[in-house]
């Protein structure tokens, strides 16, 4: 737990985060992005990539029936075939919390709920805080929370990073993921401050985007950021995990992730207690993905199932 | 100055090299590209993205399409006259094709009500068959004649509200690949028509496996490459077209149609 800093401290936390070759970034990440996983390679990496995997439903009209189709499918993504993992955990808002624990029971499946206001995070910090012990007595395991971009924006760091510390305090038990949400930041730098600012605060997993908001999930911020966890863990001995989430729907996209992930962070990253994908309809391109290498056949959506 | 011209591919609405890389030369001048395997993929996925909106217009506006395609095919004859070898027999290709787009355009509004029916039943119900587009097609163009044997399976197809992944004629691609620019002037949406050049050989399995093609057109193959393309259409029940006609037929249309019966109860 991250004892609170301040002022002052802080202060000279964020003046000492070095500035980002923006050019660099972009052309590592567009070098990685093609580099080529073939045959048995792929199938391995879209084993993790489901792994790995947040399926999520963020919508206003998201109901229990839909909740529980997508609870059903988070434990097995392909009916009648067992060589395919679950999924890391469902995400959900938490009204639909208690639909999840119902049925997930016995699963491996964990259950992450959003909190703090998302998707803005624009409230006040005692609505978040409660928000958030709500959410883990209804039985969330996973807190993804969102950052008050306004208070970052403006400069406002101690806002932030007390309000994490609170946020992180309520969860108790939970792991807390942290939503930068990276579109609304503007530039590299700022984004390698919020990332060190998040950690500092004690954030278990720092996450790029609520999928709200465009840009979301791009691969050079997601360099960026795991370029931060690489520095903060070699500081600080304590691993933090990444979570990319929104725009995120083909295999392909997926398994440049991965490549990212473990050129920069390594094959201790390579798991779902530290490396997170969320999405809504990822995961039957990856299925397909699959199929098409077990049978050599190019795959119709038409038959799997519904997202 | 002469400026000579590069050949590609007409994939979702854009004119693109094999993703390959890769090229042949049928004739031993021109580079045509020798598409692969990716190449049908990216072409099938433009076509099931461009279905909806394809099948959904109004049987007029398709139409009206396929009839702007004979317009623009009429204003170019010089060119594809030159291209399919020059003098009278080029002539009346280009003009049986011309007639076949507009023969076509004519019947997408009528379709419908000719094949369609009310059908008697002994029930309360009110039951009536409409003819309905498959989907996604593919379409093997035959080797000679180059461009109205491939206009005359590409225009039913699209008439009756399908979307087309076309395989070029394999030893005489040109005019397949430049009736591509064609339709890419006539208000079609893109990823409706795409128009592939490259070896059967090594394409036909690619396309005959394929679980995103809904229906295949095998009637220019020979009678092995038939029956290896209607094995492997087994798997997701590919409708595989086999009818050989020169001729215009409304038949033609319904072959790449599937026939939807509906029961609808009534005074209950």
């Amino acid at each position: 737990m991250a004892t609170a800093l301040s002022l002052t401290h802080l202060g000279s936390l964020m003046r000492g985060v070095r500035s980002v070759d923006e050019v660099g970034a972009d052309e590592r990440a567009a070098s990685l992005a093609k580099r080529s996983i073939k045959k048995s390679s792929k199938l391995w990496a879209l084993d993790l990539a489901i792994r790995c995997m947040d399926l999520t439903t963020l919508e206003g009209q998201d109901t229990p029936g839909k909740v529980a189709a997508m609870c059903a499918k988070a434990i097995r993504p392909k009916p009648g075939d067992s060589t395919i993992p679950s999924v890391a955990a469902v995400c959900v808002y938490p009204l639909r919390i208690a639909d999840c624990v119902e049925h997930l029971h016995g699963s491996t499946v964990r259950i992450a709920s959003v909190a703090t206001a998302f998707p803005s995070g624009q409230s006040f910090t005692s609505i978040k805080v409660a928000e958030t012990e709500e959410a883990v007595r209804a039985g969330a395991q996973e807190i993804d929370m969102v950052i008050d971009r306004g208070a970052f924006l403006s400069g406002d760091y101690q806002r932030v990073y007390d309000e994490i510390v609170a946020v992180k305090e309520a969860c108790g038990q939970a792991h807390l993921k942290v939503i930068l949400e990276t579109g609304e930041l503007g530039t590299y730098d700022a984004i390698r401050r919020a990332s060190i600012l998040a950690m500092a605060a004690g954030a278990d997993f720092i996450k790029t985007s609520t999928g709200k908001v465009q840009p979301a999930a791009t691969l050079p911020v997601s360099l960026v950021m795991m370029e931060s966890i690489r520095d903060f863990v070699r500081e600080t001995g304590r691993p933090v995990g990444f979570k990319a989430a929104g725009g995120i729907r083909t295999a392909k996209q997926a398994i440049s992730y991965l490549v990212v992930a473990y050129e920069t962070l390594g094959s201790d990253w390579m798991t779902p207690e530290r490396l997170r994908l969320g999405a809504s309809t990822l995961l039957n391109d990856v299925l397909m993905q699959i199929d098409k290498e077990r049978t050599g056949a190019y795959q119709s959506p038409d038959y799997f199932t519904i997202d | 100055m002469e400026v000579r011209k590069t050949y590609k591919l007409f994939v979702n609405g854009e004119f693109v090299r094999s993703e390959s890389g890769r090229a042949y030369r049928p004739d031993g001048l021109v580079n045509v590209p020798r598409g692969s395997r990716k190449d049908l993929r990216d072409a099938v996925r433009a076509a099931r993205t461009a279905f909806s909106g394809w099948a959904g217009r109004t049987a007029m506006n398709r139409g009206q399409i396929l009839y702007r395609a004979a317009e623009m095919l009429d204003g170019r004859a010089a060119q594809f006259v030159e291209l399919l070898g020059g003098g009278a027999r080029a002539r009346r290709e280009l003009d049986q094709s011309v007639e076949t787009l507009v023969w076509y355009a004519g019947w997408t509004d009528k379709i419908g009500q000719v094949t369609g029916n009310v059908n008697p039943v002994a029930g309360p119900y009110f039951n009536f068959t409409i003819p309905e587009p498959t989907g996604v097609v593919a379409i093997v163009a035959p080797e000679e004649p180059a461009l109205v044997g491939l206009v005359r399976r590409v225009a039913p197809a699209l008439c009756g509200g399908n979307v087309v992944v076309a395989l070029a004629a394999e030893s005489h691609p040109l005019p397949a690949l430049t009736f591509a620019e064609i339709l890419a002037t006539s208000d079609f949406p893109a990823g409706v028509v795409n128009i592939v050049s490259g070896q059967r050989k090594e394409l036909l399995p690619w396309l005959a496996t394929h679980m995103d093609i809904n229906a295949i057109d095998v009637a220019a193959c020979t009678s092995d490459e038939m029956k290896t393309v209607e094995a492997a259409a087994a798997d997701n029940v590919k409708r595989v077209i086999k009818t050989r006609s020169e001729e215009h037929s409304p038949h033609l249309i319904t072959a790449f149609m599937e026939m939807k019966t509906v029961w609808h109860p009534i005074g209950v």
